[in-house]
């Protein structure tokens, strides 16, 4: 059964475990398959802006954590009822899209710790990778209208019901 | 070969103790692997290897500082100590373990700042190269790495008993710029190699740094993540339990005869 009010109760939960889980898995998947598969850029590319360098580290860590964080965030709220997929996944593209356009304008053009590719003309390269990323925060903000909109009318159901 | 035996004996005593549960077998069997990883790395072959070669040193490191001190502290020697020891004396190790000093060097920060910053000391400075020319430092920082590694588990995860507990949140935090700390190292060395280091050998050595330290790293977050899971489920049963007992307290209270 669909607990509508133990969603509404967790709703910043489900919210948070989506960003979470997206950021730490599309962190991932950038560093298995542009660093691992491709070897579009590499495990290292810059030696000089430190700063970049320790951003990248800790980012690298706080994904390692966001990834199991964002997982044991979903087993709680099974416990209690109140997964809420909708909600979950409007995270996610949150998450996954927030660390992409991070990626995408801090790290390769502010820092320059690395570029996607190189040899190439970079420009479509940087409007595919970013454009996506925006596509995925709009889509997960759309996402997240809707799922409220379905609490809303849940709501209005149970009241006429009664 | 001494650690698995007392472990062993301190097993089988108590499990000869009726009033004590059975001590589970899988704590043995990690204590044993914990022991082999953290050996492996000081004598053997893998001793001899890491001597010539950077990148066997790592995978030693690995070992030595990461691994082996994580099953150590899985197999929860401290509890079986406690249990294991007459009462008079367990009373002592506890005073001690919640003496200032045990609860200085268990302290998170201090902890990493230990582990992490001992091996930016090794690998940035010329420690590194001196190190393979006395063999007193060679057994002094590889007894610091194994140590520091120790501590630094067990003061994130809570396996035996500790004096003072942080939070689940502090101890992440703490965990994740200590991890950051590591990972920053690894692609250091994998561009600056320390003194008299061939520069692939440094770069496959790095990647087994960074990327092996990911591994051990992942195993410590879901241990952390799952005690915090579980002691979060304690709390919500505690809740609704005391509820009822009220409940029944209010019905007693209220069948009972004016008097």
């Amino acid at each position: 059964m669909k607990n509508w009010s133990n969603r509404k109760s967790y709703q910043k939960r489900n919210l948070w475990a989506g960003i979470l889980f997206g950021l730490g898995f599309v962190a991932f998947l950038d560093e298995t398959l542009f660093h691992q598969l491709l070897h579009w850029h590499k495990f290292y590319d810059k030696s000089t802006v430190a700063i970049g360098l320790v951003s990248d580290g800790l980012f690298h860590a706080f994904s390692w954590f966001a990834t199991v964080g964002g997982l044991y965030l979903v087993a709680d709220l099974r416990r209690r009822n109140a997964l809420w997929h909708k909600m979950f996944w409007g995270g996610k593209l949150i998450g996954g899209g927030a660390f992409q356009l991070y990626d995408g304008t801090i790290q390769h053009k502010v820092m320059r710790i690395h570029q996607i590719r190189y040899h190439v003309d970079i420009v479509p390269y940087d409007i595919v990778w970013n454009g996506a990323a925006i596509v995925m925060i709009a889509a997960g903000l759309l996402l997240i209208k809707s799922a409220q909109q379905d609490a809303r009318s849940a709501e209005r159901l149970v009241l006429h019901a009664t | 070969m001494i650690a698995v035996l007392l472990y062993g004996g301190a097993v089988f005593h108590s499990n000869r103790q009726r009033r004590l549960r059975k001590w589970p077998r899988r704590r043995t069997v990690l204590w044993i692997a914990g022991v082999f990883a953290s050996v492996s790395a000081v004598a053997g072959p893998l001793a001899e290897l890491s001597h010539d070669q950077f990148t066997w040193h790592m995978l030693g490191h690995l070992l030595l500082g990461m691994l082996g001190p994580l099953l150590l502290a899985l197999a929860a020697p401290m509890t079986l100590l406690l249990r294991t020891l007459p009462v008079r004396q367990a009373r002592k190790v506890s005073r001690l373990l919640k003496s200032r000093l045990a609860g200085f060097y268990t302290h998170p920060v201090v902890a990493s700042i230990l582990n992490i910053g001992g091996l930016w000391l090794l690998y940035t400075t010329g420690l590194f190269a001196v190190m393979h020319h006395h063999l007193w430092l060679h057994i002094v920082i590889h007894i610091h790495v194994f140590v520091a590694g120790y501590l630094f588990t067990i003061s994130l995860l809570y396996i035996d008993p500790v004096s003072r507990r942080y939070s689940y949140r502090y101890r992440t935090a703490v965990f994740i710029v200590a991890l950051a700390g590591h990972g920053i190292l690894s692609k250091l060395l994998y561009a600056y190699p320390p003194a008299g280091v061939p520069i692939e050998e440094a770069r496959a050595g790095a990647m087994l740094m960074y990327y092996g330290g990911d591994a051990v790293d992942l195993m410590m977050i879901i241990l952390l993540f799952s005690s915090w899971y579980h002691s979060t489920k304690r709390q919500r049963s505690h809740i609704p339990s005391t509820s009822t007992r009220h409940a029944h307290a209010n019905e007693t209270t209220q069948n009972a005869p004016a008097s």
